[in-house]
């Protein structure tokens, strides 16, 4: 239902910590927030290229997790519409310009016979002279 | 024009797009409402109250605050029941009526006298919240959302409760989801825009508007050659349901509150008439009149979903035609 929204066009950015990679603002789809121990994942795929979870963390409002801590996680949401930041590492530092970036969200919503959740995908510039 | 009490609200879920979007704040969706003469308001508060299940106390004060200055009354709060939340188990029972009871504490805060049961919550725990809400002075009332209708098996089990217990917190808060009496135009088109082989869509389409079976709808899609758009909105015909709006008065005394869903109020421009493409509210409200409902229209806007891929949603002014609708179907 929001599905178009889930890649958030601005704020795309390399990481701060020094480590190779970047961070890209999401949100979820679906018109209410939702316990993170109900997020089963955020995919994403970089340029065509898949990056593993345990290569990307999950912040929401200041607090960061692991997504394989996420299923223990009672007692945090991801608020509607809240934009959350979904950081990656990669092998080589990533070249200022376009990229493309596809997210898939998939949620166990507890009415729902099958997974929710929905997918995006946005060519998004990485601002020159940002990069690390 | 019988004389009636309905009166007139707004779920704030309607606003939805603009709240997401963060074009607008909780306040303007309560001042919207106020503002064309919705006096009721319904929240959804896991959907718009960051935080949550903690409410602050400065929350609290700010809301009843928009409600003294926009003229507004808070009526409803819509619960969920999460029986997924932990990964591989269930919730049990207790935990079900547990997060229920939290749930009545939130509506008594924000001054709400009517909670939205889902409609996914099992009638043993409707059963088990009642005493809880009968303390409380709530109403625990399950939305009878489409595809189901009055004489579904799963409606029929919480009648079934609700009938033996005669606990007074318990009924229901019908849908209008469960009247489309013709195929929202919104959902076809935007099928069509996402590829849709344009016969495929007639045929859903006419399916669906001529009250035909749907049953097989996904599978006919399937040997016609369709893909995911057509398979998707097949899905979506088996989703909407027509009943006779008749069909809700044997259960008049159990309503207590109406969703007034809508997809897409359309404008006459030379005459200024606003109408629902799909829902037929001018034989709905009759209907509410004659079984004497004296709760609140409150309406539910979803077409935001449908248009956005390639027009500029705008749910004040579908709602504010909903409203203008409804003042003439009321007689105001």
């Amino acid at each position: 239902m929001f599905d178009q929204y889930i890649v958030c066009e601005d704020g795309f950015r390399t990481r701060d910590d020094g480590h190779p990679g970047g961070v890209v603002e999401v949100r979820m789809p679906y018109y209410r927030g939702l316990g993170l121990s109900m997020v089963e994942a955020v995919d994403l795929v970089l340029d065509g290229t898949p990056v593993p979870p345990s290569r990307t963390t999950f912040t929401v409002h200041g607090t960061t997790y692991p997504f394989d801590q996420l299923p223990s996680v009672l007692d945090d949401r991801w608020e509607m519409g809240e934009r959350a930041q979904l950081a990656f590492e990669t092998d080589e530092p990533l070249a200022p310009g376009e990229h493309d970036v596809a997210v898939s969200v998939r949620l166990r919503i507890s009415y729902m016979p099958v997974p929710g959740g929905g997918r995006d995908a946005k060519r998004l510039t990485l601002p020159a002279g940002a990069a690390a | 024009m019988s004389a009636h009490s309905i009166q007139r609200g707004v779920s704030l879920y309607s606003f939805q797009e603009e709240y997401f979007l963060r074009t607008m704040t909780l306040e303007d969706c309560v001042r919207a409402a106020g503002d064309m003469g919705a006096r009721g308001i319904e929240i959804i508060p896991e959907q718009s109250i960051p935080g949550f299940p903690h409410l602050t106390d400065a929350f609290v004060d700010d809301w009843f605050a928009w409600m003294e200055k926009y003229g507004t009354t808070p009526v409803a709060t819509d619960l969920f029941l999460d029986t997924k939340r932990y990964p591989g188990r269930w919730l049990t029972l207790e935990e079900q009526i547990a997060s229920v009871h939290r749930d009545i504490d939130i509506a008594v805060r924000l001054g709400a006298g009517i909670i939205r049961a889902i409609i996914n919550t099992p009638p043993e725990v409707m059963e088990g919240a009642a005493p809880y809400a009968e303390e409380k002075g709530v109403r625990l009332l399950l939305e009878v959302h489409a595809p189901f209708h009055y004489e579904h098996p799963w409606i029929l089990e919480h009648l079934e409760v609700m009938h033996r217990t005669q606990s007074p917190a318990l009924g229901l808060m019908p849908d209008m989801g469960t009247f489309v009496e013709r195929f929202p135009r919104v959902v076809s088109e935007r099928a069509l825009r996402d590829g849709a082989d344009p016969e495929l869509v007639d045929y859903i389409v006419k399916t669906y508007d001529d009250h035909g079976d749907t049953h097989a709808l996904m599978d006919i899609m399937n040997y016609r050659h369709g893909g995911p758009v057509e398979v998707g909105l097949a899905r979506q015909a088996t989703h909407y349901i027509w009943t006779d709006p008749r069909s809700m008065l044997p259960h008049m005394p159990l309503i207590g509150h109406i969703q007034a869903k809508f997809y897409e109020m359309t404008l006459d421009e030379t005459t200024g008439a606003t109408a629902e493409y799909s829902i037929p509210y001018d034989a709905i409200v009759p209907v509410l009149v004659e079984g004497g409902f004296d709760g609140y229209l409150s309406s539910e806007y979803e077409g935001n979903r449908h248009i956005q891929d390639a027009f500029p949603v705008d749910s004040v002014e579908q709602v504010r035609r909903q409203h203008a609708m409804f003042a003439r179907l009321l007689g105001e």
